[in-house]
């Protein structure tokens, strides 16, 4: 089922400067495919941009970026934004937010309604998808968001910080939905957080970036098994990673 | 009827009055200051002298030909400023080269006063209705043309990159949020525009060699002091600019209906 050779993303390096100073600087980064890698470092060290630069959005200075080999056409994305305000389409239905993916290519409208009843099946979904971003809560909004950026069945899915606009209860459940997701389809996932015991929880592998110019300050494997749940909060290795993880961060916060 | 309809039917007054509260209070000041003749007689009518002489002009039906070819006007000059103005915004506003380019241009025309170019028009389209329907349609175009590039170079940045980032072909980006993004900005423009041009051809038919319209109606009132006569005249061509900006209201809530949200 899983091809983690196709969805694997290599960095090698990636130069980026802005006016005034490089933001980074022979950066390189292996993801592996078919597994949860979450992005984690300090305020404005630069992890928007280096999804943006991955998923294509923003141009790199210099380097490459390949998908198992391939390049970035070559394969479907999914990305997730922080601000699903600004990201879902307000003159859409919720429903046509999530095919729009799908009509937008060309894809019959049969095809579009399987596919989005497949995904409301798969997130079990229990809000009218028939109304409007606009009335719908903020966490049934960026529900609406994954769901469609999931509409194509995208190889990689990219995630800004999907949950830094929720409140904490609708954080817990599409965090869960967000690991059905990825057990029952094996997408390779890339998750920017600024919580690091969301991080850690989620996480295959925790990228920890430095201040800028940007560098890995350490790259960490939590091998826990799957379904996570939150009893493995209270995992002994759960425990430790995360104020491991914490320590590494706050030696590269102090380091000037 | 029940009490319940009643009730509702009170509280709908009620609303009403509240809403009209200061309707009530300039009429009721008119009213005094016409009865007390606090000003010359000549120069303010009671409401009910204007109001009369209002209602003799619909009987008679003359006031409605000069309402009808006003609003035909300046509806005829809107459509005009819409098919030019709003494919001319969408083209300068995708790009920021060509804007920038026309920057000058457009601030220039937008600083000039319309009515400014009545002696150019006349002469290249005759003395006839199409000059001031042009003079009208080019005031409005501006507006129209104005807002929608605006719009459109304010597109949100993150849907952009939204519809990007699922492969969307560039011309359904343009199509699908491009457009829809501008579209509250350009019923600012639709509005201001459909007022603008009101007054363009209200002033076009006062001065501009015309013998209908509302425009004409009022000033051969004033010509003959007939009072009573100006002021209904002119409360018939304020109902119209109200009337078009409420159905542009309407029909924007209807269009735009996630403005604001
Ligand atoms: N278009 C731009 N022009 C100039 N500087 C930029 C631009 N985009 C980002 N930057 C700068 O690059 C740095 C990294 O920005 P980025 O948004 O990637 O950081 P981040 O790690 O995602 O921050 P946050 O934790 O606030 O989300 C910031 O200092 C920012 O000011
Ligand atoms: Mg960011």
């Amino acid at each position: 089922m899983k091809k983690p050779q196709e969805a694997s993303i290599s960095i090698t390096g990636l130069a980026k400067r802005f006016e005034k100073s490089p933001l980074y600087q022979n950066f390189s980064l292996e993801i592996p495919g078919g597994q949860i890698t979450c992005i984690f470092g300090p305020n404005g060290c630069g992890k928007s941009t280096l999804l943006n630069m991955i998923a294509g959005l923003i141009p790199l200075d210099s380097g490459q970026v390949r998908f198992g080999g391939r390049a970035l056409k070559d394969i479907k994305i999914g990305y997730v934004f922080q601000n699903y305000r600004d990201a879902l389409f307000p003159w859409l239905r919720a429903i046509d937010n999530i095919k729009y993916p799908l009509s937008s290519t060309g894809v019959s409208s049969r095809q579009c309604r399987l596919r989005a009843e497949e995904l409301i099946h798969q997130f079990d979904v229990g809000f009218d998808l028939n109304r409007y971003p606009y009335e719908l809560s903020g966490g049934q909004q960026q529900l609406v968001s994954i769901m469609r950026s999931l509409a194509t069945k995208p190889k990689i899915l990219f995630l800004d910080e999907p949950f830094s606009a929720l409140d904490y209860e609708s954080t817990l459940s599409i965090r869960d939905k967000l690991q059905d997701v990825f057990i029952s389809t094996g997408v390779t996932i890339v998750m920017v957080s600024h919580d690091l015991e969301e991080a850690v929880y989620l996480a295959d592998n925790i990228v920890l970036l430095t201040k800028r110019p940007t560098q890995i300050a350490e790259v960490i494997t939590f091998n826990a098994g799957r379904p996570r749940t939150p009893n493995i909060l209270s995992d002994p290795e759960f425990v430790r990673l995360k104020a491991y993880s914490l320590d590494v961060f706050r030696r590269e916060a102090n380091r000037s | 009827m029940s009490s319940s309809s009643l009730n509702r039917l009170s509280k709908a007054a009620t609303s009403l009055l509240s809403v009209n509260i200061g309707t009530l209070i300039l009429l009721a000041i008119w009213w005094i200051a016409a009865a007390l003749e606090l000003i010359d007689r000549v120069l303010l009518p009671t409401p009910a002298e204007t109001f009369v002489s209002l209602w003799n002009a619909l009987i008679s039906g003359d006031i409605l030909q000069d309402f009808g070819l006003t609003l035909y006007r300046s509806l005829y000059a809107f459509m005009i400023a819409l098919v030019i103005g709003v494919p001319i915004g969408i083209i300068l506003g995708s790009s920021e080269k060509i804007y920038q380019s026309f920057e000058f241009l457009i601030d220039f025309f937008r600083s000039t006063p319309a009515t400014a170019m009545f002696p150019l028009f006349l002469i290249v389209f005759g003395i006839g209705d199409f000059a001031k329907v042009a003079v009208a349609a080019f005031a409005g175009a501006l507006i129209i043309f104005f807002n929608t590039a605006y719009g459109v170079m304010n597109a949100r940045k993150t849907r952009i990159m939204a519809a990007k980032v699922m492969g969307v072909p560039r011309w359904r980006v343009f199509r699908d949020v491009i457009f829809f993004e501008s579209l509250p900005q350009t019923f600012i423009g639709l509005r201001t525009s459909i007022s603008l041009t009101l007054v363009v051809i209200i002033v076009a038919e006062m001065f501009v060699g015309s013998t209908n319209g509302m425009g004409q109606r009022i000033i051969d009132a004033q010509q003959v002091f007939d009072m009573p006569q100006m002021y209904a005249s002119i409360i018939a061509t304020g109902v119209m600019g109200y009337g078009l900006n409420q159905i542009f209201l309407i029909t924007e809530n209807k269009f735009v209906h996630w403005k604001g949200r």
